[in-house]
């Protein structure tokens, strides 16, 4: 499998972090996005008319679309990642994985412009951003109410890996996190999941300190 | 802000390959300003209020000065030698004071935390005692003699090394390392950094390389360079105060900040004050 990807891509990281939590082997062929808008070249354009990556080549199968790709890595290689079936949670899964292209258009947006000089109304973009994500923490805080740690399920599913790498990456916009503690919580949950990996911006989990051990009757 | 002696140096403005005729608007200290192609293929910089800016074309980028500068740009003889790969990284916006990002380029403690199993790696966390000075001839900050334990120091690397580096500032917002060259023992690879000053607390850096390395694609060295300084990023947007502090004040330098130190000292020297905080608060 051959993944068109830029290390700085929230995107491609959605992408990679699923290869990675699925234990799928991925090629990557580097695109030189910035400074050299190669996605805009010849070569890329006819892979990918919009004019985006990330692009994922298997065989004859070519996907452009990001949340597409993570379905395809789940259901290759571990399709529990795609939850259970039920209802409700399949609607939910559906749910997040069409919102997260409003975190790619405003936290996303803000990021380019603030990062990479990439024109746009950044007052407008942070403004849409904070909103998105007032409506992700409520997400996240009523599936809490439920006992449920993920945007679908007690398990993390496409949807989450589709929600996390712009939410994470939103101060790189401009966007400070400390408003949002469920989704600090949230955020914390997937990168101490087994086999996470990182990318610029996002952190891996520090190892916190074991728990006090207190005898009892000492206190 | 405008007397500072800072107004009479050379900054980075642009990346001369992707210059053309309709221009690029962007800033320089506050003021706006165009680079453009003009009808002979040549940069020109213009000011907000007209003036034609002082232009030269060096090091892959298009430098300008909002003064009169008193002498020419820097030197980098490594860049003229034969063989070397020169890397456009481009510009990364950064919302911190340039001198700042100066400053944590001459920083080398922070590589095992920051840059962790690239640059620097737990529990390899010590730097051990490294020479500075500022040379009076050259009027510039050297450190020589750095030495740290690097997992990946380079894309041409393949295993953990222990890298020597020397780090150069021959302008308030420039700065020039060298670094063992895998490939090339005996050779220096030449790493540099280039700000523009934006605002006192805004900044363009222009990461730029020229390489010994014949094999690793040219888009993965400049991926492998963004990916440094993107980690970098959120640190440098995070440290407090904003400006650079040219007062010790409440601030307790180790050892291991002994650049930093004489990276300070000049500044003030030289009324280098553009984006420092005179007095602490």
């Amino acid at each position: 499998m051959k993944l068109y990807d830029y290390v700085l891509s929230p995107s491609c990281y959605k992408v990679r972090l699923m290869a990675a939590l699925a234990g799928v082997k991925l090629e990557t062929r580097p695109v030189d996005f910035h400074p050299g808008a190669e996605h805009r070249g010849t070569e890329l354009l006819a892979l990918n008319p919009a004019g985006s990556i990330p692009i994922l080549e298997d065989g004859d199968l070519i996907l452009t679309e990001s949340a597409a790709m993570l379905a395809y890595l789940a259901a290759r290689a571990a399709p529990e990642w795609l939850g259970s079936g039920a209802p409700e949670e399949a609607a939910r899964i559906q749910q997040w994985l069409s919102f997260a292209h409003r975190l790619t258009a405003s936290l996303g947006g803000a990021r380019l412009h603030e990062m990479l000089q990439r024109p746009g109304d950044i007052g407008a973009l942070q403004a849409q951003g904070i909103a998105a994500l007032r409506e992700l923490e409520a997400g996240l805080v009523e599936q809490r109410l439920r006992g449920m740690r993920f945007l679908a399920s007690d398990q993390p599913t496409v949807a989450d890996i589709a929600c996390f790498p712009y939410v994470a990456l939103a101060p790189d916009g401009g966007i400070p996190l400390d408003p949002y503690p469920a989704i600090r919580l949230w955020s914390r949950a997937i990168r101490g999941l087994d086999n996470f990996i990182e990318m610029p911006g996002i952190h891996r989990l520090h190892e916190l300190k074991p728990e006090p051990h207190v005898e009892p009757g000492e206190v | 802000m405008m007397q500072d002696a800072m107004i009479d140096e050379w900054y980075p403005v642009g990346l001369f390959s992707q210059l053309d005729v309709k221009g690029r608007k962007t800033a320089l200290m506050g003021e706006p300003i165009e680079v453009a192609l003009d009808a002979e293929r040549r940069a020109r910089v213009t000011c907000g209020d007209g003036r034609t800016l002082p232009v030269c074309v060096r090091y892959g980028h298009v430098w300008s000065s909002l003064g009169k500068p008193q002498k020419d740009l820097f030197a980098i003889p490594e860049a003229d030698q034969p063989g070397r790969r020169l890397v456009d990284v481009g510009a990364i916006r950064v919302r911190c004071s340039p001198l700042r990002a100066v400053e944590n380029f001459l920083d080398i403690a922070h590589f095992p935390f920051v840059h962790t199993d690239i640059l620097g790696a737990e529990p390899h966390t010590e730097v051990q005692d490294y020479k500075v000075e500022i040379r009076q001839k050259e009027d510039e900050v050297w450190a020589t003699q750095v030495k740290f334990y690097q997992p990946k120091a380079a894309k041409s690397a393949s295993g953990g090394i222990t890298t020597e580096y020397m780090y150069r500032v021959p302008a308030p917002t420039c700065s020039v390392l060298y670094k063992t060259c895998p490939p090339r023992p005996g050779e220096w690879d030449v790493i540099t950094l280039f700000v523009q000053p934006l605002a006192e607390d805004l900044c363009d850096v222009w990461p730029w390389m020229a390489l010994f390395d014949d094999v690793t694609p040219m888009t993965d060295l400049i991926h492998f360079q963004q990916t440094i300084f993107l980690q970098d990023r959120s640190i440098l947007e995070n440290q407090i105060p904003r400006l650079l502090p040219l007062d010790p004040g409440m601030e307790i330098p180790t050892r291991a900040d002994l650049t930093s130190v004489a990276y300070r000292r000049w500044l003030k020297r030289h009324n280098y004050t553009y984006g420092a905080q005179l007095v602490a608060q």
